[in-house]
């Protein structure tokens, strides 16, 4: 089998590809069927379907069109992984373009009251595309390092799409353009509340892990209790953290001073943190566990203390373990910082919860976008360094 | 070297090791055989402390177990266990430098040490130096795992079961390893096995043990002529004892004036496979070449019987 053979020679001898089925009966679909934009009078109405060929000029949509056409064989047949790779790299870069080009099309001259935003057709075969692209980088197996790469060139992509301006047209960008301020103001709270209750978690979490770990009692107690906590709805616990700290930022001195209130970005920031920590001390205790016996007899044998046997043996044995309960964490945190919003503290769900109000379906998705892809790249940073941090095998 | 005495485990009432004393000479190789469960290792894991006596002490070179700190008298004993223990995350060289580094050793005297137990082990460093415990063969881990226990330079080498997990080809050149490492560093060795047939080829003296007791603490040729009980003699195997008898000597060792036919064998070959050589090749004589290739002497069916028979 070469490793590139070019998609047309695969073809004649034709092997169905499983998921590569499903992906092209999406994609053609949503080619055909679904609106590929919609047409919004002003930013509240009811939006209007644009199907590809309404939603852009003609030779525009022939090529979008174009390109579909010619990635259905390549999904739906057994093709090299670099042509599928290539093959959804081109698609999603023509998907990105020419969704900016339908609000050109479609926007009349001088109306700044048209809203127009991409259809339930761009957004499959958005997940279509992806959906192809991550079953090929799967298949490739690359090195962490590579898939970092492969996402720092991702993000370069769109960012120059964004500066070109092709997007400015859009819904989206058009909300964002009122509110630049406080979209970063906003994204800068998330992520503070995304990595600053991870950042408590690690220091309380892993500390607790591994007392828990040395003393079996405790750990049956502390687990029992961070899974009991992991059930609260996110709500509930935001509501239940207002009486005790609000009761903190009155009596305790100095309190309200370092920013501690019922409501805001402390009650979130805590609520954020008492769902950390299972996942990091579950974790910390499952990867020092796992830590083989012999290594743990041997380095006993040859003198180490306890303490240089955790560190030295058990810490770095254990530590990929408790980096993906950190990857966990992080990804989950990310999301339910939106929440946090409710109880006005701060990040992209004020978007999403003002768009919610507003009925501006443009809005919810300026907090929500974001919201996603920042999840998504760092699962990606944290499996690439989980998988750098493992011990080498392979067999000799 | 070596002075246990009326050591005993008691684990929640139940006797695991009972009362047991014995003595292992400086630079002699000490086998601790028995079934699973008979308290050998617990008996071994007590010599460093890794299990803490209930009764009675152990004193290396006159002093006190008790009176060094565990970690630190594990320092200077060698300990190497059967699944090797190597660390996985770390590489052939860190392990090997595992107890140096422990003790302070400067960079560069750890490294020559690490390069100097690599090439005894014939493992050459440039090419196993950097490689990780996975990347090696059973053999290999095993070597890396005695190289480890021998960094330090130990006066006392304690070893569990350490070639268990071994194929038995391997197992026997492991074992030849061990013999000529010992000769030449005068190490002396606790080794605890449940295979007799180890132990006999090892051993200095054995120890055979059943149910926490010790039941006997001999020379090789005194456990196969004189078991003291029952249990010993089923442990050495009644069809056996006249073959490990003959196991224990080799044919330079009563070689004698005289001509032979045929292909000379070693003076290193043990009796034992003298004697199976006599068999296959049909001859009541051997000639006996000398490690030069020169012809030293010849022994005879006859000699191989008179060896093989009870020792008066």
């Amino acid at each position: 089998m070469t490793a590139i053979a070019s998609p047309l020679a695969r073809a004649r001898t034709p092997v169905i590809d499983k998921l590569g089925v499903l992906i092209a009966l999406i994609v053609a679909a949503a080619w055909v069927f679904l609106p590929f934009a919609t047409f919004k009078a002003n930013r509240i109405v009811q939006g209007q379907s644009r199907i590809v060929f309404d939603a852009l000029p003609p030779w525009q949509s022939i090529l979008l069109s174009a390109v579909i056409a010619i990635s259905l064989p390549v999904i739906f047949y057994r093709t090299a992984t670099f042509w599928r790779l290539l093959m959804a790299a081109v698609a999603l870069a023509v998907l990105f373009i020419f969704i900016g080009l339908t609000a050109a099309h479609l926007t009349p001259a001088g109306n700044t009251l048209v809203r127009i935003s991409p259809g339930a057709g761009f957004w499959v075969l958005l997940f279509g595309y992806l959906l192809l692209a991550a079953d090929a980088l799967t298949r490739l197996r690359l090195k962490p390092l590579s898939r970092i790469g492969i996402l720092i060139l991702a993000v370069i992509a769109i960012a120059a799409i964004m500066l070109s301006g092709d997007w400015n047209g859009l819904s989206i960008m058009k909300e964002y353009f009122v509110r630049a301020d406080a979209f970063w103001r906003e994204g800068l709270t998330h992520i503070v509340l995304a990595f600053g209750s991870l950042v408590a978690a690690v220091v309380v979490g892993v500390p607790l892990g591994i007392l828990s770990y040395r003393v079996p009692r405790l750990r049956t107690v502390v687990l029992n209790i961070l899974n009991g906590v992991q059930t609260i709805p996110s709500i509930a616990l935001f509501g239940l953290l207002i009486a005790p700290l609000a009761w903190i930022a009155a009596n305790v001195p100095g309190a309200k001073e370092i920013g501690v209130s019922g409501i805001g970005f402390t009650p979130a920031l805590v609520a954020l943190f008492i769902y950390s920590l299972l996942p990091v001390v579950a974790n910390t205790v499952v990867g020092l566990l796992g830590v083989p016996p012999s290594a743990n007899d041997a380095a006993r044998g040859m003198g180490m203390t306890d303490r240089q046997r955790l560190f030295q043996v058990e810490m770095p044995l254990a530590f990929p373990v408790i980096l993906t309960g950190i990857r966990i964490v992080l990804v989950q945190n990310i999301g339910l910082a939106t929440v946090a919003a409710l109880i006005g503290g701060g990040g992209f769900g004020v978007f999403v919860f003002q768009g919610i109000g507003q009925t501006a379906l443009d809005l919810v998705l300026l907090g929500a976008v974001p919201t996603v892809v920042l999840a998504f790249a760092a699962a990606i940073v944290l499996d690439a360094l989980v998988e750098m941090t493992s011990v080498r095998s392979r067999e000799p | 070297m070596i002075e246990i005495d009326d050591l005993t485990k008691v684990y929640d009432g139940t006797t695991v090791v009972d009362n047991v004393s014995l003595n292992v000479d400086e630079g002699e190789i000490a086998v601790i055989v028995g079934t699973s469960g008979s308290g050998k290792t617990t008996l071994l894991r007590m010599i460093n402390r890794l299990v803490e006596p209930t009764g009675g002490r152990v004193r290396l070179n006159g002093l006190d177990t008790r009176d060094t700190p565990p970690y630190e008298l594990r320092r200077r004993i060698g300990y190497a266990i059967q699944a090797n223990g190597l660390f996985p995350h770390r590489t052939v060289a860190q392990n090997i430098g595992t107890v140096p580094q422990l003790l302070g050793w400067q960079r560069g005297k750890i490294d020559s040490r690490v390069d100097e137990l690599l090439h005894l082990f014939q493992l050459d460093p440039g090419q196993f130096r950097n490689r990780m415990p996975a990347e090696l063969s059973g053999g290999q881990q095993q070597r890396v795992g005695v190289a480890r226990a021998l960094a330090a330079a130990p006066k006392v080498l304690l070893m569990d079961e350490p070639f268990g997990a071994l194929d038995p080809i391997i197992r026997a050149k492991a074992q030849d390893d061990l013999l000529a490492i010992q000769k030449q560093f005068k190490t002396t060795v606790v080794l605890v096995t449940h295979d007799m047939e180890e132990a006999i080829r090892l051993g200095d003296r054995i120890a055979v043990m059943d149910q926490g007791k010790l039941l006997q603490y001999a020379t090789p040729e005194e456990i196969i002529a004189h078991p003291a009980t029952e249990f010993v003699d089923q442990l050495i195997g009644t069809g056996e004892r006249p073959f490990r008898l003959l196991s224990l000597s080799t044919v330079g060792e009563i070689a004698h004036q005289g001509e032979a036919e045929g292909e000379p064998v070693p003076a290193g070959m043990s009796l034992r496979d003298a004697y199976a050589e006599c068999l296959w090749s049909r001859r009541t004589t051997l000639p006996v070449a000398g490690p030069s290739g020169a012809i030293i002497g010849m022994v005879t069916l006859r000699d191989l019987e008179q060896r093989a028979a009870r020792p008066a």
